[in-house]
């Protein structure tokens, strides 16, 4: 970015501009007087409304968590993998107390805007630490081992990375892909298939992008040239990778499963040097290959969207496809192209449930996860990086509630597994800023 | 700024014309061409070599049709090569659907295009686009979540030099092309605004220089100036004549006879999607208004004088910001009576927009009072303030005045579709709203196939009449109006115009704002005259024009609140005059500035 020119004051701007229409009154009055920006907004700002959400939230967890923490005993926190590693005790009851402030501190800032510049920090902070505020309570007189959790969290959040991609992709260019539980199913049984078949790994991982592919090619040619209602169709193709995967799996997967459904699995790659690295090493440089994969696409797919011509094309034909075709571009051709890329991107996310976890395909294994995707792409906001950010969230509520009810917690695991959606939904309805879907999604573009 | 520089520029004529004149001793250009098209990386469809490129253009025969509305009925029309030639009809009359054939945004159903003699297809805008033909749409072609820069370089990108097969966008360059465009041609906005808070003024000049940065043989203008300033559009046809002077060639489309008189070389009419025939800048605005309407149309408006009563609307000290939090309206005192129409004259973008905003309930208010009849209406919703007998025609129709993909009917409604009579209970009756929208079509004279049509597919000036039909046929106290005829044909401003005289003398107050000075001066009782966000004079219509156009320019007698305006009280008529210009100028071609400058 430049320093020059691009100031949002009119004074920077009028400086940049010697024109001849500095000479008549400037069309955008000058006056400098910045009033305070919540009269011009009404109160309830992002800042505001996120601010007094997670003030309230932090002092009841202070209270509430606090209370119900046992003051004697402490929750341990273990770093390492080894059993007898670093382990942080904290005194459950103080710690409950301590993290339910943190967060109600962290919201109180929000609310004054002071940390308006990091405002995604500041609600990462808040969110963690009215995690940990739970997490003192529950785990009181418990061990928790973090790097466990957090590979499983890794693990359970991968179809979530790779599938709400798949989303972006596609909607970003403004077609809707409800289908990504069929790009998924579609991709986990022609990779476990293929790959057995021709006893390469490689091989399935290929077969589960065309896999995936395939349904999109399906999804691209029925919303884009013949106009058929977007989410009716995903659907449609959901029920239609079911139905085919389940053949496939009754008639000849399960019966014969030596010949056709016993891929093996990607062993777990390690990067030297970095996973000698204590505590992140374990976690994010032994992993599976599909979270590197996973990983490079959110870096390369948010780089790819905000800063090259593809990307500002994209974005212009998801919003205001008619704009975009009166400068030259080819509306109907990118979205084509855009619904390809997701096809294969869910394919290979189809892959990682049997050539990445447990080998076999299972009927119905993806088990809704392709609509879970939807929603963390939702939650994210339609961004690569936010996208991500909602399938950690999401993975790991799903890993705590495997976790809690291993440590025999009394709190029922349904509300657990409720919570996430449960955010979603704030999400959606606008409690953190603003939610919007490209303009454009789901229309179809006909030039007359 | 300072005014020596303003008075230097008025001497030497603005910086485009220079520019311009340097093109003529430099006949290749090249140099300046390679400012603008220097090493694009890649090169999106648009980037040709360049080379002076006469182009003629011919249409045969156009024939275009939606269901059963013929919107052009084989149409013949020939630009020639360095021509500006004018497109005049009425609203609806098919200029904005043959400007679509021809630019590959609709396909005919008859007739062929023909450049430089050879018949080609114009499948798709690329193609026009390839063939070097450019276009500013009535309805604008922007993406509005993109910045002033991302729309303008869209298509056309600028790519950074180092590995550019990734095509990394450079926003650098992409500015400073916005700001060069905006430097060259007088057209100031800031290329790092988003263009959804841009009030529309400025997203037509975001798409006039979208439009010029592509350099195009042929460009099309389809109402560029409905929302532009009088000063603005004088910049506009200054940009034209240089176009011109380099043997480019312009289709050119406006209501407003002047302009079309002033710049135009040859001026085809259109009626109900057929030429009517083509004349020269010599024929009188009467008769051109005339073969535009298929009779003779009154230009000035009748009115008797007004009988004030009450006041309605009453105003005081009222402060606003703006969405970023300047404060655009700054101690503002109106009073408006019944029965009279109080005119708000200003350059666009004093603070007029975010006053009737505010009025609207549309805007949430710093500090001060708005009443209605003695009733506070700060804090009430715009349905409340509708409810209680305001009427409202917005600034901006396609965003904030109808629903496009609802019908005509349906929009005809939209303020009362939960009352009698066009509801009973929860269920809508469609029996009642038809009828009504039927008599307010014709009452209105709205051009549309039918009234469930969707007011999308309308032409620009017939949607601007649904919202005014609307809004004007239900019993008003106060009748808030912006740009109400914008983009309306002569024969329907004429109309709008009596119909806002008959609902002044029916005792309605009457709040207009419109930066046409004509039309405000035309209608209003009196006039306010705005400037950065202060009300400087409340003066009647007759007040001298020069007078008014100082006050424009934010000269307010001896003793302005701009020290330095004051002490140079010639240059500042001569360049505020430009304000007042619109009106005075009659002859085509005048476009020096005013003729007596005192
Ligand atoms: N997409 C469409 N579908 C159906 N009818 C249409 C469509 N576009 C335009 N029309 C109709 O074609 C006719 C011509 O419209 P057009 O927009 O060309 O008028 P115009 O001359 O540009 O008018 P204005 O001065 O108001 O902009 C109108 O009757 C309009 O209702
Ligand atoms: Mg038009």
């Amino acid at each position: 970015m430049t320093t020059e020119n691009h100031g949002t004051s009119p004074v920077g701007r009028t400086e940049g501009a010697h024109t001849a229409l500095q000479t008549r009154p400037s069309p955008q009055p000058a006056i400098e007087e910045v009033a305070e920006s919540t009269t011009a907004r009404g109160f309830w700002t992002r800042s505001h409304r996120a601010g007094t959400l997670f003030a309230v939230l932090g002092i009841a967890a202070a209270v509430g968590f606090g209370a119900l923490a046992p003051s004697d005993q402490d929750a341990r926190f273990r770093l390492s993998e080894s059993a007898d590693g670093f382990t942080i005790p904290i005194p459950a009851a103080a710690g409950a107390i301590a993290f339910g402030v943190l967060c109600a501190v962290a919201g109180v800032l929000l609310f004054t805007g002071v940390t308006r510049r990091f405002f995604g920090w500041s609600v990462g902070v808040a969110l963690t630490s009215l995690l940990l505020s739970f997490l003192c309570w529950q785990v009181a007189g418990e061990t928790m081992a973090v790097v466990t959790v957090a590979q499983t969290t890794l693990l359970l959040s991968l179809p979530l990375i790779l599938g709400s991609l798949s989303g972006v992709l596609c909607e970003r260019a403004g077609v809707i892909n409800i289908a990504i539980e069929g790009q998924f199913l579609a991709g986990a049984c022609a990779g476990a298939l293929v790959g057995t078949l021709a006893s390469n790994l490689w091989v399935g991982l290929a077969a589960s992008a065309l896999a995936g592919l395939f349904i999109a090619w399906l999804l691209a040619i029925f919303a884009i040239r013949y106009l058929v209602d977007q989410v009716v169709l995903g659907v449609v193709l959901n029920v239609f990778a079911l139905g085919l995967t389940g053949f496939l799996f009754s008639r000849l997967m399960q019966p014969e499963q030596q010949t056709y459904n016993n891929p093996g699995t990607f062993k777990e790659v390690s990067i030297p040097l970095l996973s000698d690295i204590p505590f992140l090493g374990p976690v994010l440089f032994e992993a599976s290959m599909f979270l590197y994969i996973a990983l490079a696409l959110v870096v390369i797919i948010q780089i790819g969207l905000f800063h090259t011509r593809w990307g500002l094309r994209v974005r212009a034909v998801g919003e205001h496809p008619t704009a975009a075709d009166t400068v030259g571009i080819r509306v109907n051709r990118v979205r084509y192209l855009n619904v390809l890329y997701g096809g294969l991107v869910a394919g290979i996310g189809g892959a990682f449930f049997t050539l990445g976890r447990v080998g076999p395909f299972q009927e119905n294994m993806t088990d809704g996860k392709g609509f879970i995707a939807l929603a963390a792409l939702i939650f994210g906001r339609w961004s690569p990086t936010g996208a991500l950010a909602a399938a950690l969230l999401f993975g790991f509520a799903e890993q705590l509630q495997i976790y809690l009810s291993a440590i025999g917690s009394e709190i029922p695991s349904e509300i657990l597994a409720m919570a996430p959606y449960l955010a979603t939904l704030l999400a959606v309805a606008g409690l953190i800023g603003k939610v919007r879907a490209p303009a454009a999604d789901g229309q179809p573009y006909v030039n007359r | 700024m300072g005014w020596s520089e303003g008075r230097r520029i008025l001497r030497t004529g603005p910086p485009r014309l220079r520019r311009c004149q340097s093109a003529h001793c430099n006949p290749s250009r090249s140099g300046a061409r390679a400012l603008w098209y220097g090493g694009v990386g890649g090169g999106g469809p648009l980037a040709r070599a360049y080379k002076e490129n006469p182009l003629k253009l011919e249409l045969r025969g156009i024939t275009k049709r939606f269901g059963d509305v013929v919107a052009n009925d084989h149409i013949d029309l020939t630009v020639e090569p360095g021509e500006i030639h004018a497109l005049l009809g009425e609203n609806g009359a098919g200029k904005t659907t043959l400007m679509n054939v021809l630019y590959g945004l609709l396909q005919p159903d008859e007739g062929e295009i023909l450049i430089n003699g050879v018949p080609r297809t114009c499948n798709s805008p690329r193609e026009a686009i390839a063939a070097g033909i450019g276009m500013v749409h009535q309805h604008f072609m922007l993406v509005p979540v993109f910045t002033v820069a991302e729309n303008v370089m869209l298509g056309d990108e600028r790519i950074r030099s180092r590995l550019p097969f990734l095509g990394f966008l450079d926003r650098r360059r992409a500015r400073q092309d916005v700001l060069k465009v905006s430097a060259d041609y007088g057209l100031e906005v800031d290329p790092d605004a988003i263009v959804e808070d841009l009030p529309v003024g400025l997203q037509q000049r975001v798409e006039i220089i979208k439009a010029l940065r592509r350099q195009a043989d042929l460009l099309i203008l389809d109402e560029p100036t409905a929302v532009l300033t009088p000063q603005e559009t004088d910049e506009l046809l200054a940009v034209m004549r240089s176009l011109k002077a380099d043997g480019k060639s312009i289709v050119f489309i406006s209501h407003k006879l002047r302009e079309v008189r002033a710049i135009a070389d040859r001026i085809t009419v259109i009626r109900h999607g057929r030429v009517i025939g083509t004349t020269g800048p010599e024929t009188s605005e009467d008769e051109l208004a005339a073969m535009m309407v298929g009779r003779a149309v009154r230009l000035r408006v009748e009115k008797k004088p007004a009988t004030p009563g009450d006041v309605v609307l009453d105003i005081r000290d009222l402060r606003v910001v703006d969405d970023r939090g300047h404060r655009v309206v700054d101690g503002v005192n109106l009073q408006v009576r019944a029965g009279e129409v109080l005119g708000i004259a200003g350059v666009q973008g004093n603070g007029q927009t975010e006053l009737v905003e505010a009025v609207m309930g549309l805007r949430p208010v710093v500090s001060g009072v708005i009443s209605l009849e003695g009733q506070n209406l700060i804090g009430r919703t715009t349905k409340q303030i509708l409810r209680a007998g305001v009427g409202y025609v917005p600034e901006d129709r396609s965003h904030d005045g109808v629903v496009r993909d609802f019908s005509v009917a349906e929009n005809l409604v939209l303020d009362l579709y939960d009352r009698k009579p066009f509801a009973s209970g929860l269920a809508l009756r469609p029996q009642e709203i038809a009828t009504s929208a039927r008599k307010r079509i014709a009452e209105f004279d709205v051009r549309t196939s039918s009234p469930d049509t969707p007011v999308g597919t309308l032409s620009g000036g017939n949607q601007q009449k649904v919202i005014v039909a609307r809004e004007m046929s239900r019993p008003l106290k106060l009748f808030v109006a912006s740009q109400p005829t914008r983009g309306v044909d002569v024969g329907s401003t004429e109309f709008i115009h009596a119909r806002i005289v008959a609902e002044r003398d029916q005792g309605t107050a009457v709040l207009l704002v419109s930066s046409e000075l004509d039309e405000v001066l035309a209608l209003a009782d009196r006039v306010a005259v705005m400037y950065r966000g202060k009300v400087l004079d409340i003066v009647t219509p007759d007040a001298p024009r020069e007078h008014i156009g100082l006050l424009m320019a934010g000269v307010t007698g001896a003793a302005g609140p701009d020290g330095e305006a004051a002490t140079t009280p010639t240059t500042a008529t001569e360049h505020t005059d430009a304000a007042a210009r619109e009106t005075d100028s009659d002859e085509p071609g005048d476009e020096s500035g005013g003729e007596d400058t005192p």
